[in-house]
């Protein structure tokens, strides 16, 4: 998750996409929390739980597993999409949804930015 | 210089809906077997582009595709500004059925994707003596809501930007770039609330789970494509239809998505194209 901040930074045109969003928001993989701070569409910080009184603006939980089939580089079916494992009852959005969803593209495409990591590892 | 025009005719009909006058954008290409064309909620008949320019379709049916009320060039109806727009199955068939009438369809081949491929569930359960064939896209007897439609329709969310993410994971992964951001420009090209609206008849009025199987597929072939990665009408969504529907013939699309004609349309003709000489073989075995 850490590798989010570089990832998403190196790509101008998604931090163009986000350039009206700032926010924090928590990533919920399994048992591990993050707390993501995007500033003007750039990451400025991950931070990795647990955290005492964190705070947030929208949080995105699903486990483990699903995250991880999320982030193949060639993800099956009902896996390829952050709606897809909405449907699937897999991930939770939770929150004041607002900066999200008005800029669901570019969260989208944040999220998918770690499968790359996957495809060169 | 010859300009290089593609064979697609767009014109506007005007003709009575619903009780009031409309103008209705109506696009075509090809000679032969009427085959009507229905487009997805909140997006519009440019989606029928791949069919309605290939020489192998268009050598032997006549393709129209019409954009519905309040979407692409089609207009609302006069008075749209004081009424929030909802698609009801009701409505929906009727307008079709209309626009069968004022363009003299002689049973044409209705083909819909996604709440055309559900109306088309309606119409082989309820008018199957107007068609020759139905062939229902991306289609199942209901689909439980997964997101809270609201936010596709208020003034702090851009619509177009929202309904491009709402649709770009349903477009399939394996899509040539060109056509899937053709695919999602056209949803960033709704008008407000419509998209919203085309989808209360998806996930509410729209619901057929009770009468599905009563569907006579004797009366009116009935064929059922998805995609392998649609999550909004799933594979198992259309195969439990079908197990329901006697005689109706699914398949399923590899590598495509919720929008298999827009998305690669040269990878769903490879599907297309067999079902469509099916149904030419039936009518030339008819007496």
């Amino acid at each position: 998750m850490e590798r989010l901040l570089q990832l998403v930074n190196a790509d101008a045109r998604l931090v163009w996409r986000g350039r009206f969003v700032d926010t924090i928001f928590l990533v919920e993989v399994g048992d591990t929390s993050w707390l993501i701070k995007v500033n003007a569409g750039r990451i400025a910080a991950v931070t990795r739980g647990p955290f005492a009184m964190p705070s947030w603006t929208f949080a995105l939980r699903a486990p483990r597993e699903a995250w991880e089939t999320f982030w193949l580089p060639d993800p099956p079916a009902g896996f390829h999409d952050l709606f897809a494992l909405v449907k699937r009852r897999a991930l939770r959005i939770e929150g004041n949804l607002h900066p999200f969803m008005s800029n669901l593209l570019y969260f989208k495409d944040v999220m998918a930015a770690l499968r790359t990591r996957e495809a060169v590892k | 210089m010859i300009p290089d025009f593609e064979p697609i005719v767009g014109r506007y009909l005007r003709l009575d809906l619903l009780g009031k006058p409309h103008r209705l954008y109506v696009e075509e290409a090809g000679q032969g077997i009427p085959l009507l064309c229905l487009h997805t909620a909140g997006s519009d008949a440019r989606q029928y582009r791949g069919l309605m320019n290939d020489p192998r379709i268009l050598q032997h049916f006549r393709v129209i595709a019409f954009d519905l009320p309040w979407h692409g060039k089609s207009s609302p109806p006069p008075g749209w500004q004081n009424a929030d727009y909802l698609l009801t199955s009701r409505d929906y068939v009727a307008i079709i059925l209309a626009v069968v009438d004022a363009l003299a369809l002689e049973r044409p081949i209705a083909m819909g994707c996604s709440i055309g491929g559900r109306i088309a569930l309606h119409l082989a359960l309820d008018h199957s003596e107007r068609f020759r064939a139905i062939i229902g896209l991306e289609a199942g007897a209901h689909v439980e809501p997964y997101y809270d439609i609201t936010w596709l329709h208020r003034p702090d969310v851009h619509g177009g930007e929202i309904a491009a993410g709402i649709v770009s994971g349903l477009v399939g992964p394996r899509s040539p770039d060109t056509d899937r951001w053709e695919t999602i420009w056209h949803y960033m090209q709704g008008g407000p609330g419509v998209f919203k609206g085309d989808l209360h008849f998806y996930t509410v009025d729209g619901d057929i789970r009770d009468r599905v199987a009563q569907i006579d597929t004797t009366r009116c072939p009935l064929y059922l494509l998805t995609g392998e990665y649609d999550y909004s009408c799933t594979p198992e969504d259309t195969l439990k239809a079908a197990r329901r529907i006697n005689g109706s013939q699914p398949t399923i699309m590899e590598g495509l998505g919720h929008f298999p004609m827009s998305e690669d349309p040269q990878r769903f003709l490879s599907y297309l194209l067999p079902i469509l000489d099916r149904i030419r073989a039936l009518r030339d075995a008819a007496p």
